[in-house]
């Protein structure tokens, strides 16, 4: 990327190495080099394995890179990425508070008084469409609508960065494309810089502007990537009908399918090992 | 089966267990009374010593008593268990260091440890409570201990995201998720305190339901005897029946609230 655009978020040469228990070390992701620019969705794609999660985590400062920087609005970071927001694989929510106390808590410990962040969780919940809701524990809603609490619970923070692990991972095929409707939806509204990662390229293409993929680990690098030139504002359903979605998908999976291969040979061996 | 047939058929039980137990110990069976009443008495004799308690009024002091140190007893435990588990869940080292003595001394069997609590602390009510602290304690402070240990990963990362201190995930992660581990065992750490006093009392004390059938006892009072353990029995059901009340309140968010943990 060039230096000179500005950037939301930057990974620059950022490796991830783990020791593992008999002392050698595991090189998770080989000098990655990923910049998203503010209002960018971008979509990291890769076989399972291949460090994607970890490449995120690394961007939310849960983890630390072995070698390499890490930029948020061109400012090094330091700790933990108070400009992002971090919606989980798993079940992320608190599973004593309703829902709407899970939305509200992310104002609440900011300072904001309990009525107002009651009055705009609420908000947020009829943005998900969950306004019935409100007074649900998680174990009483489906995993979509957990999906929904935890977005609306990631956004009523307005974090300037959305940092996606898998979200829609766990979900059926169909509530899958509910949901990626309903984040372009959200998304269209304010732009955020988006860093999203899954396995399903159909879903990349579809929801982003760029998609980045991944090689198969260990030492996974950063082998392509696409911009998608498809018009906005997209309808996840319509979009995979596209000629052009088609050309793309065609042209992304002749890369990706050989990195699909060689993880799941790696995988295999690594389970003959054990 | 209904509501009703399930009631009638335990009501049942409890009435031909009854008409066999006077029967046997009434009427001779080949010449021969199997139980005799200096050994087993009789309901109707259990019955009225239950009846002369409780319209003389002696009963209540005993269970006020009785009531008073358990609930001491499950305070004072629960207070230091939590305070001990949240210590140690978040001190690794220092739980290490402590370690070989909480499984010594949770290995002892806490009723050796009656004789040198009524040496310490007198007849008084102080050292039935002490020997039911010494029992809740480590129910509570293992739950806790585990409560703060097994919270989520995923759960305590996406408190740290949204922006949490230590202090908040403190009060919004690590407190409630100790907190449901401790109500999940609140059936069993009520009934230690309950035990932990009846048992105080039995050894050494001057009232309370222990005491009560210790005397009987003494005297070969066998009607005495039973008599106190069905009082103590209705007593431990109905302080039961308030713990699952408490339980339905606090655990609403759980699947499943009575799933027996711990």
């Amino acid at each position: 990327m060039q230096t000179t655009t500005p950037t939301a978020v930057a990974l620059e040469d950022t490796k991830v190495a783990f020791r593992l228990g008999d002392g050698r070390v595991y090189t998770a992701v080989e000098e990655a080099h990923l910049a998203v620019a503010p209002g960018e969705f971008v979509a990291i794609v890769g076989p399972t394995g291949c460090g994607k999660s970890t490449l995120l985590n690394v961007a939310a400062g849960l983890l630390k890179p072995a070698s390499g920087r890490v930029r948020v609005f061109d400012r090094p970071l330091a700790g933990l990425n108070r400009d992002a927001g971090y919606l989980f694989q798993a079940d992320a929510l608190f599973p004593w508070k309703t829902a709407i106390d899970n939305v509200a808590i992310g104002l609440e410990i900011k300072g904001a008084p309990r009525a107002m962040a009651l009055e705009r969780a609420q908000g947020w919940l009829t943005s998900v469409g969950l306004g019935a809701f409100a007074n649900r524990y998680p174990h009483m809603l489906s995993g979509g609508q957990r999906k929904r609490v935890a977005l609306a619970q990631v956004l009523i923070r307005d974090p300037k960065i959305l940092l996606m692990d898998e979200p829609f991972g766990p979900l059926d095929a169909q509530t899958r494309q509910v949901m990626g409707n309903l984040l372009l939806e959200l998304w269209s509204a304010d732009r955020k810089a988006v860093l999203f990662v899954t396995h399903d390229l159909e879903e990349a293409i579809a929801l982003a502007d760029r998609v980045v993929i991944m090689s198969a680990g260990p030492s996974s690098r950063i082998i392509g990537d696409w911009r998608v030139a498809l018009p906005r504002p997209r309808d996840i359903f319509e979009v995979r009908l596209d000629r052009e979605f088609h050309a793309l998908h065609r042209e992304i999976w002749s890369v990706l399918k050989d990195e699909v291969m060689k993880g799941y040979a790696q995988s295999s061996q690594a389970m003959e090992a054990v | 089966m209904s509501r009703l047939t399930l009631l009638s058929l335990q009501l049942l039980v409890a009435i031909v267990a009854i008409v066999l137990w006077q029967f046997f110990s009434a009427i001779p069976v080949f010449g021969k009374i199997l139980l005799p009443p200096f050994f087993f008495s009789n309901p109707v004799d259990v019955f009225s010593q239950i009846v002369k308690w409780f319209s003389t009024g002696v009963i209540w002091r005993h269970l006020a008593i009785t009531l008073w140190e358990s609930i001491l007893a499950f305070a004072i435990g629960s207070l230091g268990g939590i305070m001990v588990g949240f210590w140690f869940a978040r001190q690794p080292r220092v739980a290490a260091v402590f370690d070989p003595y909480v499984k010594m001394i949770n290995a002892l069997p806490r009723v050796v440890l009656a004789p040198i609590f009524t040496l310490w602390l007198g007849l008084g009510i102080w050292s039935k409570v002490a020997l039911g602290v010494t029992l809740v304690f480590f129910i509570v402070f293992f739950n806790v201990y585990q409560g703060v240990k097994e919270v989520s990963r995923t759960v305590l990362d996406n408190g740290r995201m949204l922006g949490m201190s230590e202090r908040q995930l403190m009060r919004h992660v690590y407190w409630p998720s100790a907190l449901s581990w401790m109500f999940s065992s609140l059936h069993t750490s009520v009934g230690f305190a309950v035990v932990g006093a009846v048992v105080g009392e039995y050894l050494g004390s001057a009232a309370g339901l222990g005491y009560l059938i210790q005397q009987a006892e003494g005297i070969f009072d066998v009607a005495g005897v039973f008599a106190g353990m069905f009082v103590l029995s209705a007593f431990v059901i109905l302080i039961d029946m308030g713990v699952t009340l408490v339980e339905r309140r606090l655990l609403v968010w759980r699947p499943m609230a009575a799933d027996g943990r711990g």
